[in-house]
């Protein structure tokens, strides 16, 4: 279907005829830019090898503008990704980088914006080569952020507890897996998952209860809705006098958050099916239950996988706050505030990482799971 | 909320209150038994069941209980004094007002070059999708510790973190907002040959306007959740996280609820006025008052 | 089949019909004083302008709208009881396919409703499917179909249910004129195989006079039969027939009802 589509060739074509101007004024800006800056750091003390090397890479790249974006894109790409890691390799060895160093990672970083401007601009009706791209650029300007972070943090002597480089905190993560795990369990596993299932059950179940009654629907939508903006983990204080300090207390906050922008979901869900389709399921003489499962319910599955999707991040948030105001000696929480305090900030990051990872996988497991129940829905036909 | 729904709210506004005053009774009760057995004494049924609704450290205070304390300590104190709720408050307000209009006006410029940038678009939006689904808030009490260690303290701490959450929805919003508009309309402002600044301020701008509107209701109630959990690592100095972190210390359940209270009813007013602002310009670019809403 | 007399077989009695919507600019007569009786067989479709409650009274009929006045029986029955004992099948503008269900599915959903068991719910969905041209359809979903052939699956969904009684509302108004005079084609055989009866709303004069044996023209404010129209065109018809004088008599004689309708409405 994708790759003989008349209209998108035209519009790729009408669009590149437009840019293509600013493009080529942007690119050359680029590449002069990183070549003055190897120059420049020929001038200034620096590598004097890395410098030739800049400068010669932005010509080259300059000089392949006209032929062909890939292999600008390559040139320029590959070029910092190699000087970065030169640069990286000595920026401990001086002791106080000079201002050639920092030209030299100007330059390499001007080249990595060069790729990135590069690939974005390839038209592409390949769908494969399209999604090839779509993960390739932002992993580089990930990459890339890491890099410059790391130079950085390194080069400017940063005080660990301000901002540890990636590579600090990586060593960390490496080094205590034990910890880790023991408060993503206690977290994750028991307070976010349990907190999860009873509040987006017990949401789920009131709505079905409440949908045979538009009296109470009306009278329950709007408090409803109004709770869904108020700040919820405030009652995280009530919750551990309630429940303790243990895990269950900080379920029970999850249980709260997660409670109402399921109600409402569902119950906005439950009224999506149209009007024809309710006279059809009429003149099937189809009773309440029937028509349920077989018009209303999969009518509201976008809405109560939308609701599962905003919980995912509600009850991370909800568990991981709840544990600021007491906890026993474990937990994501606990450690990020008591780690903090002692000024571990490589720690910190460790556990934000895990906190991270947990809620993007968290997240893509319910989207998925979404794209299996809710194939027919239009924003997710192919 | 119409008419039509006036009723039914209202009815079950109260059944909440009557359940939240036989909760009062039932959880506060054991209490009671045991200072009577300890005191050695019999009160009648009815007796311990009015003390239930007016301890001083209650499990669950009464409602009247808290409506006293919020009253107590919001009109009756002079709101320079440290006793005063709305001292607190408008501690936890000022820095979250900041932190969400910085946030949205930096939502705002980054959406804009994101729109106008295929480059920032392929390479910055995924991240910034991505990051909705990480629990942001858990990075605040670092932010504020680190802040307070190279000697920025105060109220652009708690702003930051209150930016720093709001930008998120502004920016994709914004995005969506900006990208909303129909190919025909887009077409139809190139056969005038419209400049790109023509077609940004009479085109894509006015349509982004119910997107920015619909996520700075979304930014303006995290923003407030931003300066109340910023307030918790400092050590409870001032503002209602404090409030709420110092009731927790000391069992103060009435101090509690009631910062829990005043913190409710300013995200509602903050949430209704976006609203109402939102609406409004909406009517006057004569565009459809509803908002984009739903699943998708 | 009924306790009652009706002359000529008739399935569908309506006797002084009128439905009136309260509003608040003063009541709404959807439905006045309607007289009608539908013979079993039969193709009868209702013509009108928009407003003349051409479609209220396909409503009335299947029980989705309640008169206000007056009597209807449907198969000897009162409709609500016609439509609990699933007596007629009812085809939307819209095809209103469920996009969660593949082809086949869709049009075993009313046959699950009944409480049919799988063989019998296999059965009867090839067999209808073939009687609109569709096997080998059958594991598709409707988003992956044209909007021709997702009506083809709507009238067959239709027809699952194996009633004597259908009713369709514009079924091809939303479709192109090619696809609509090919599934004009397919009905027509579609009704010579079944003899069923089949009552048919339309705003298009051809399509009106080119498939039924009568014609009802009605006119709006307050809506009412302003004409009926038997047609003497034989039953097996090509689409050729259209340029024949006698359909074009037919044709002129719906345009001066629906004309007479409307001038007496602007006098009124």
């Amino acid at each position: 279907m994708a790759s003989a589509n008349p209209e998108i060739i035209h519009r790729a074509l009408e669009k590149g005829a437009v840019t293509a101007v600013r493009y080529r004024f942007m690119e050359r800006l680029l590449l002069v830019g990183a070549g003055v800056f190897g120059l420049l750091s020929l001038v200034t003390e620096g590598r004097l090898l890395l410098g030739l090397c800049l400068a010669l890479l932005s010509v080259s790249a300059y000089r392949s503008i006209k032929h062909s974006r890939l292999l600008t894109a390559a040139l320029t790409g590959l070029g910092s990704l190699f000087t970065a890691y030169v640069l990286l390799s000595f920026v401990d060895a001086v002791d106080n980088p000079a201002q050639g160093f920092w030209f030299q990672v100007i330059a390499s970083w001007l080249l990595a914006w060069m790729c990135v401007e590069q690939l974005a601009a390839i038209k592409t009706l390949s769908r494969i080569y399209a999604t090839a791209l779509n993960i390739l650029i932002p992993v580089l300007f990930g990459v890339w952020l890491l890099i410059l972070w790391e130079l950085l943090t390194r080069g400017f002597n940063v005080p660990q507890v301000l901002l540890p480089a990636p590579s600090l905190i990586a060593e960390r993560f490496v080094e205590s897996p034990h910890i880790l795990w023991a408060d993503f369990q206690q977290t994750f596993l028991k307070a976010v998952l349990i907190g999860y299932a009873l509040g987006c059950g017990a949401g789920f179940i009131i709505a079905i209860l409440i949908d045979r009654s538009p009296f109470l629907q009306r009278g329950l939508l709007p408090i409803g809705n109004l709770v869904s903006a108020l700040p919820i983990v405030g009652v995280a204080p009530i919750m551990v006098m309630w429940f303790g300090f243990d895990w269950p207390s900080k379920a029970a906050v999850v249980i709260i958050m997660t409670f109402f922008p399921m109600l409402v979901n569902t119950v906005a869900g439950l009224s999506a099916a149209g009007a024809m389709q309710h006279d059809l399921m009429k003149t099937y003489a189809a009773g309440y239950w029937q028509s349920l499962f077989k018009l209303r319910l999969p009518e509201a599955l976008p809405f109560i996988f939308n609701a599962l999707k905003i919980n995912s991040t509600l009850a991370m948030i909800g568990a991981i706050v709840a544990e600021f105001f007491g906890t026993p000696t474990v937990g994501m929480g606990f450690r990020i505030s008591t780690e903090v305090g002692r000024m571990n900030v490589d720690m910190v990051w460790a556990e934000i990482a895990v906190a991270a990872v947990a809620g993007s996988l968290f997240y893509g497991a319910i989207a998925l799971t979404e794209r299996v129940f809710t194939f027919w829905h239009p924003s997710n036909r192919s | 909320m119409n008419k039509s729904s006036f009723f039914p709210v209202m009815l079950v506004a109260f059944a909440i209150i009557v359940v939240w005053y036989s909760f009062t009774v039932v959880m506060n009760l054991p209490w009671e038994k045991s200072v009577a057995e300890r005191s050695g004494t019999t009160p009648s049924t009815m007796t311990m069941i009015r003390n239930t609704l007016q301890q001083e450290r209650p499990v669950l205070p009464a409602p009247h209980q808290v409506v006293t304390e919020v009253i107590n300590t919001t009109f009756k104190k002079k709101v320079t004094s440290k006793r005063s709720l709305v001292y607190h408050a408008g501690i936890t307000l000022s820095s979250s007002m900041l932190g969400f209009f910085m946030g949205t006006v930096l939502g705002i410029v980054l959406a804009v070059a994101i729109v106008y940038n295929e480059a920032l678009n392929k390479s910055l939006m995924p991240w910034i999708i991505a990051s909705q689904t990480i629990p942001i808030l858990a990075i605040a009490p670092m932010i504020i510790v680190v802040l307070n260690a190279i000697g920025v303290q105060g109220l652009l701490p708690k702003a930051f973190i209150s930016m720093y959450l709001s930008f998120f929805p502004v920016v994709v919003g914004m995005v969506k907002g900006l990208n909303s508009p129909d190919r025909s309309y887009l077409d139809l402002m190139r056969t005038y040959h419209a400049s790109a600044a023509q077609t940004f301020f009479k085109l894509r701008l006015p349509t982004s306007l119910p997107y920015l509107f619909t996520s700075m209701k979304i930014a303006v109630a995290t923003s407030l959740v931003g300066a109340i959990v910023a307030e918790l690592p400092t050590g409870a100095v001032a503002g209602l996280g404090a409030r709420l972190l110092a009731g927790s210390y000391y069992g103060q359940t009435i101090q509690i609820w009631s910062a829990l209270v005043v913190a409710s009813i300013i995200a509602a007013t903050l949430v209704m006025l976006v609203g109402i602002i939102g609406d409004w310009v909406n009517r006057r670019m004569g565009l459809a008052q509803s908002t984009p809403s739903g699943a998708h | 089949m009924s306790d009652k007399q009706h002359p000529n077989d008739a399935v569908i009695n309506i006797d002084k019909l009128s439905l009136t919507f309260p509003s608040n600019d003063g009541d709404v007569h959807a439905l006045s004083d309607i007289d009608l009786s539908i013979n079993r067989g039969d193709f009868v479709s209702f013509i009108g302008p928009s407003g003349c409650g051409k479609t209220t009274l396909l409503r009335v009929i299947a029980d989705l709208e309640q008169a206000t006045a007056g009597s209807i029986d449907v198969n000897g029955m009162s409709p609500h009881e016609a439509r609990l004992a699933r007596a007629y099948g009812y085809v939307f503008q819209a095809a209103s396919l469920y996009p969660w269900r593949t082809i086949a599915k869709n049009i075993a959903l009313p046959l699950e409703i009944m409480g049919l068991k799988g063989k019998l719910i296999r059965e009867r969905v090839q067999r209808n499917m073939e009687l609109v041209d569709l096997a080998g359809f059958e594991k598709k979903y409707p988003w992956q179909l044209s909007g021709g052939m997702q009506q083809r699956v709507s009238i067959a969904r239709a027809l699952a249910v194996e009633p004597d009684l259908l009713l369709m509302d514009e079924p091809f108004g939303a479709l192109d004129e090619i696809v609509r005079d090919h599934l004009n084609e397919q009905l027509l055989k579609l009704w010579a195989q079944t003899n069923k009866t089949i009552v048919f709303v339309t705003h298009s004069i051809p399509e009106a006079v080119y498939l039924s044996n009568r014609i009802v023209v009605m006119s709006p404010r307050p809506g009412r039969i302003y004409d009926i129209i038997d047609s003497d065109l034989p039953r097996d018809r090509e689409l050729s027939i259209r340029e024949t004088p006698e359909f074009l008599a037919l044709a002129n004689r719906v345009r001066d009802g629906l004309r007479a309708g409307h001038s007496y409405d602007e006098v009124a």
